[in-house]
């Protein structure tokens, strides 16, 4: 986009066209004790070279060299120069969502791929070219099974990412649905006794994650029979992309949301990241955004289109499966690119190397007295351990040593203090989680 | 082109009434302002549906449009035929194309409804100020 500089001369020209004496004229329609008086405390304009100075010292601030043991929604894989080279190629960089989609086949063809991939990841049938993020996929998965049931109560497990709730809280706040917590056992999976108990002909989904919060996998066709027992539907979110390189996809579930950030998108102080939403074909009506098709043109050539945009705000407007539906088109395409580059193999062998490097960690962390598994359920790469003192004093002194420690779990849920949800990934060394675990052992030893 | 036993609304929909059951579909007219038809979404069998209000949605590769009901009933049947070849509704609208078949719950309110005439008028004027 240019930039395009005014002067004096140009805010005179501008005014004039529309007929207004002056800009503060512009704002008359506010009432005055509402304006603001004096001018916005901006610093003042800096040279280029200032600039440059100026965030040089900013990324000095920066910390490096810390190893990282936090996971919980957002997680640290390794990444491919690859991937950003090749988004960074203006035809995809610049390009914004494709209102004459047609037009831009290379485009089309990225998402038609992209949603092959999720696809083939989640063991739906069904996938769109990309949500927000998996927070807000998850809950557009929550109205879209309200939509297709016609029913307003959704059991949701506590084990969901408690800032994924609070995103479902915060859209359904003013829809009229009812939204109850069913808890975990101590394996940490979804209690599906209380499960049981709870769902009746009124329920329009039960929405579980997995590997969940904690980390441990859930027992989806179990869940799934529960659920579609009472005509109820099972949405499936998925945090961690990475463990379906070992696990099971969720094929008996209605719907997958996942978050995509585990496949070639950076960390990134939370974003962007992009949300992937997949479902059985017989429920794409419902299912909010759009979907690239593959078909052949009149000479018979392959070629891509939208096949399904003409639920979308910009076609219906208030009456769009979601108004919400924003396209994350460039973070699909590294998902896409960074999923082609690992590879059917690459992905099994990075899902099993977390496996390993994970369980390896907690081997490590339970020869420390004191020190003892919450939850007995299978995990991926995370999994949460009780210690003898708070989680937030054992951090204090593990950044000491470069290490930043676990996620407090009584952060999120206040009946789980002085437990501590830990990460561990492949960029994680053995040595690395030797260095940990030692820390940890001696931050214990010590008397407080 | 528009049979004359059938009643019109304003939103382009017929109905045909044979004793307390009404027949539904929409016009001529309507499946050529939607382009090639993709999708149709109708209601359940069972489910009741007021005159006036929507009831179904017509899906054509440029819009979704929702069909409004002529008049009030309980719907009895719903066109199989749709839900496999709903391009059915661009080839035969009135005839094979129909979507639901109702159990009137008044069956006065068709007289309220355009005849074919009306309607021929109220499409030509449309035609000719578009």
């Amino acid at each position: 986009m240019r930039y395009l500089p005014k002067g004096a001369a140009e805010r005179r020209e501008m005014l004039d066209a529309v007929g207004a004496p002056s800009i503060e004229n512009l704002f008359s329609s506010i009432p005055e004790q509402f304006r603001l008086k004096e001018p916005l405390r901006l610093p003042a304009a800096m040279s280029e070279q200032e600039i440059i100075e100026y965030f040089r010292a900013r990324a000095a601030e920066n910390s490096v060299g810390y190893t990282s043991f936090l996971g919980a929604g957002v997680y640290s894989h390794l990444r491919s120069v690859v991937t950003d080279s090749l988004i960074q190629r203006g035809e995809f960089l610049t390009s914004y969502t494709p209102y004459q989609a047609e037009i831009s086949q290379g485009t089309l063809q990225a998402i038609f791929e992209y949603q092959t991939l999720m696809c083939q990841l989640t063991g739906m049938e069904v996938s769109n070219a990309s949500m927000w993020d998996g927070s807000t996929a998850t809950t557009e998965a929550v109205l879209m099974a309200e939509r297709l049931t016609g029913r307003h109560r959704v059991l949701v497990a506590r084990s969901l990412h408690p800032e994924y709730r609070q995103v479902l809280d915060t859209y359904t706040r003013n829809l009229g649905l009812r939204i109850d917590e069913i808890g975990f056992t101590g394996t940490g999976q979804l209690d599906a006794n209380r499960l049981e108990g709870a769902i009746t002909s009124e329920t329009a989904a039960v929405v579980v994650q997995s590997p969940n919060f904690f980390g441990i996998l859930e027992q989806i066709p179990r869940l799934a029979s529960v659920a579609h027992a009472k005509g109820a539907l099972l949405v499936v979110s998925i945090t961690e992309g990475v463990s379906l390189g070992a696990v099971r996809p969720p094929v008996e579930a209605d719907i997958v949301a996942m978050e995509g950030q585990s496949f070639g998108l950076p960390q990134s102080y939370g974003g962007p990241y992009a949300g992937v939403i997949a479902t059985r074909e017989k429920f794409v009506r419902q299912m909010p955004g759009r979907l690239a098709g593959e078909t052949v043109d009149s000479t018979g050539k392959r070629g891509y289109v939208l096949t399904l945009a003409t639920r979308e705000q910009h076609i219906r407007r208030e009456k769009a499966t979601s108004n919400i539906c924003t396209n994350q088109a460039l973070c699909a395409l590294a998902v896409n690119i960074h999923l082609c580059l690992l590879g059917k193999e690459g992905l099994k062998e990075l899902a099993a190397q977390n496996i390993a490097k994970a369980r390896f960690a907690l081997d490590e962390l339970e020869k420390i007295r004191g020190v003892r598994r919450s939850f007995s359920g299978p995990f991926f790469n995370e999994f949460v351990v009780e210690f003898p003192r708070s989680v937030k004093m054992i951090n204090a002194e593990l950044l000491k040593h470069k290490i930043i420690g676990p996620l407090p779990a009584g952060s999120y849920f206040s009946d789980l203090t002085k437990r501590g949800l830990f990460c561990v990934t492949e960029t994680v060394s053995r040595a690395e989680i030797e260095r940990m675990a030692a820390a940890i052992r001696d931050i214990l030893a010590k008397p407080i | 082109m528009y049979p004359s036993d059938y009643r019109y609304t304003k939103e382009h929909e017929w109905v045909k009434v044979s004793g307390d059951t009404g027949t539904i579909g929409i016009t001529d007219y309507a499946q050529h302002e939607l382009g090639d038809v993709v999708f149709v979404e109708m209601p359940a069998v069972g489910a009741k549906i007021a005159a006036g209000k929507v009831f179904g949605t017509v899906e054509s590769v440029k819009a979704v449009s929702e069909i409004y009901a002529p008049v009030s009933g309980e719907v009895t049947e719903a066109n199989a035929l749709l839900s496999a070849t709903p391009e059915t509704l661009n080839t035969d609208p009135h005839g094979a194309a129909w979507l639901v078949k109702i159990k009137l719950s008044n069956p006065s309110e068709a007289s309220a409804l355009m005849d074919a005439a009306a309607y021929q008028a109220f499409i030509s004027e449309k035609e000719a100020s578009a």
